[in-house]
């Protein structure tokens, strides 16, 4: 089953000639994701990795009943790809784009009010995997293997690192989700979570935070109203400085959560075991 | 970006909030002169980090031989690492009472927050924390900006109506540093009204996206070569690096910020502390593995370095030629212990025990292993 992303998924790739959005589309073919075109303006009518290349998404939803999309656009034009898209009708817009401007993403999420079907993950992520069907962005599939543990994160590398780490001992993945590491993000943890909670077919799930904001707080209060999930959960950068703060405006407005500390607090409280390094994550779900 | 005191005054009297006279010195004379000018000044120790006030670096001068003496003491001291380049000397304000007015990035609303209290000043966080609803919020629509009516409500919830006239439109002379400038903070900190009604920023802070700079290269021209920060900081980034220096003595290389956080975790609880942070990003490539290296190398505090890499589209192998001959270009001699894994882990890690590098299973060994070749 896995979540978000599934056999009949068809997807597009927004920004598919350029060296990035090229070579990872490669790559999803590979993973056996359903490409079924790209997006880029003045190169429509024209066809690239064996798909036909679109000037607008609008086009691109009409002629291929593209449902999904993979954002590989630079930063200063990938907020207005992510509106086409949501414009077009698109479900599920998956943003790897690095370095959007913060203001830009305010309003997309303001945008995005207007169209409750339209899911957004990242930006700044390495999109996600669902081991056996297919993959939208960067997650390299190599490491991964089909089975019943539901991955949420917002980082990369720690991501493939504990997916290779759960492939070795044994232990297969459902979906693997990274949110991304922006201030402005779409998908939440608590998203992420409800979307697992509701898949028969994952009964693990690992959730990988960072130190900043407070959606793991806020997984947490999810996870503590019970769950049917086995939920282990890291969080990186405990021992990290503190920024140095110019102003009081972020603290009035974050007050005393975002550290490591009430991150994990927050966890142990909803019953939820936090392993401290990546290795005891595998450790933690492989136990009982 | 984050700006001094008197570069958010600049930037923020360009758009029209009212500033109280004042100059820039970089050396005491300068202070004398400026005092002579504009009577009685505040000399105010120009860093880009809060706290200043208690740290002894705003002093008051009636005179100008006290702004003279002020400045010497002020200019080079330090304020929680930074050196203090400048001082600003700034007129005395006639204050009637200190409000506070700021916005910032609210990263759980996803959106604006503007902030406004009558009860202004450096205790705002101590406000926020035991009386909140003493702090009016209004989180306004991104495309149009706040309407009047809604800077009115907030001026009423802040206990603050009577002034509305004159705060609807400083408020959205400050909002234009949004749309204008990218700010994702700034801050009238006390933003001081006098006793003839007037309002005038006392202090003011501003910091600006840096995904946005290529928007306002004005700015970082203008601002960007005031500061002295950490040379190690001020290289990586001539090297495009994402560096942070810590004060521990083992360098730290990793891919991905998650995994080189998580790295700098293990380190501390091996009984090590890291001298930085350096994210080299998912493809962890050879000439930015040299680039690096070469920073850290830079701090003669390093006595050993630890990089933690995990490759998912980069192959081992290239990772580890990579290395071997940075290492070699450098002429590094430090102890180097190399945590590789992913993608052609096996060859990877072979071409570095044939370079007489130490290789480790894992991150937890490759901490532990640093720590004591460190000690």
């Amino acid at each position: 089953m896995a979540i978000l992303l599934h056999s009949g998924t068809r997807v597009i790739v927004q920004g598919i000639t350029g060296r990035e959005g090229s070579f990872h589309a490669q790559q999803m073919q590979l993973a056996g994701t359903g490409l079924v075109g790209g997006v880029n303006p003045g190169k429509g009518g024209t066809t690239h990795l064996e798909v036909p290349i679109f000037n607008t998404v609008a086009e691109a939803v009409r002629e291929t009943g593209a449902n999904a999309t993979g954002i590989f656009v630079p930063p200063p034009f990938a907020a207005d790809a992510i509106m086409e898209a949501a414009a077009a009708g698109i479900g599920l817009i998956v943003t790897i784009t690095e370095g959007i401007p913060i203001q830009d993403m305010i309003k997309v999420k303001d945008f995005l009010k207007g169209f409750p079907e339209a899911c957004l993950l990242g930006p700044n992520c390495p999109g996600l995997l669902t081991p056996g069907v297919g993959k939208i962005g960067i997650i390299p599939q190599r490491f991964a293997s089909p089975g019943p543990v539901g991955i949420v994160s917002r980082s990369g590398t720690l991501t493939y690192e504990t997916m290779a780490a759960l492939t070795d001992v044994g232990m297969g993945q459902s979906t693997i989700v990274g949110i991304g590491g922006d201030p402005v993000l779409g998908l939440s943890f608590s998203d992420a979570i409800q979307l697992f909670e509701s898949d028969p077919e994952t009964t693990h799930l690992a959730v990988i935070g960072e130190i900043g904001g407070s959606d793991e707080e806020r997984a947490a209060e999810l996870l503590a109203s019970g769950t049917r999930l086995r939920v282990v959960a890291f969080i990186s950068g405990r021992t990290a400085p503190e920024g140095k703060r110019m102003g009081h405006a972020g603290a009035i407005v974050s007050g005393n959560r975002g550290t490591a500390k009430t991150k994990e607090e927050a966890f142990r409280r909803a019953g939820v075991a936090v392993a401290e390094t990546t290795d005891e994550i595998v450790e933690l779900l492989t136990k009982s | 970006m984050k700006l001094l005191e008197y570069q958010a005054k600049e930037v923020l009297s360009a758009l029209g909030v009212p500033i109280p006279p004042g100059r820039v010195a970089r050396t005491p004379e300068e202070a004398a002169a400026a005092a002579s000018d504009l009577g009685p000044v505040a000399v105010k120790a120009q860093v880009p980090v809060g706290g200043r006030g208690k740290a002894g670096g705003i002093k008051l001068a009636g005179t100008p031989d006290e702004a003279r003496l002020a400045a010497e003491q002020i200019i080079g001291m330090d304020i929680k690492g930074f050196r203090v380049p400048l001082v600003y000397c700034e007129g005395a304000l006639d204050i009637g009472q200190e409000v506070y007015l700021g916005f910032t990035v609210d990263r759980d609303a996803r959106a604006n927050v503007l902030m406004l209290s009558a009860k202004g000043g450096m205790e705002i966080e101590q406000v926020a924390e035991e009386s909140p609803e003493a702090i009016a919020r209004l989180y306004p629509n991104p495309w149009r900006g706040p309407l009047d009516f809604e800077l009115n409500q907030l001026a009423w919830e802040a206990g603050l109506g009577q002034q509305a006239r004159a705060l609807v439109p400083l408020v959205k002379k400050l909002y234009r540093a949004i749309t204008e400038y990218d700010a994702v903070t700034a801050e009238i900190n006390p933003l001081v009204i006098t006793r003839q009604g007037e309002l005038v920023a006392g202090d003011a802070k501003l910091e600006t996206d840096e995904n946005a700079a290529f928007r306002h290269r004005d700015l970082e021209e203008r601002y960007g070569d005031v500061l002295e920060g950490d040379p190690y900081e001020m290289e990586a980034k001539k090297r495009n690096l994402t560096y942070v220096s810590l004060d521990g003595e083992i360098g730290i290389i990793g891919n991905g910020a998650g995994l080189c956080m998580g790295t700098l975790d293990l380190v501390q609880r091996a009984g090590g502390r890291a001298a930085n942070f350096c994210d080299i990003g998912g493809g962890a490539k050879a000439e930015v593995v040299e680039n690096a290296l070469a920073v850290i190398l830079m701090n003669p505090k390093v006595r050993g370095v630890l990089m933690n890499v995990f490759g998912g589209i980069t192959r081992g192998d290239e990772v580890a030629r990579g290395l071997v001959q940075a290492r070699d270009s450098l002429g590094m001699s430090l102890p180097l212990v190399v945590r590789l894994s992913g993608t052609n882990q096996e060859e990877g890690r072979a071409i570095l025990e044939q370079n007489g590098v130490a290789p480790a299973a894992s991150g937890w060994e490759a901490a532990q292993k640093i720590v004591e070749l460190t000690r």
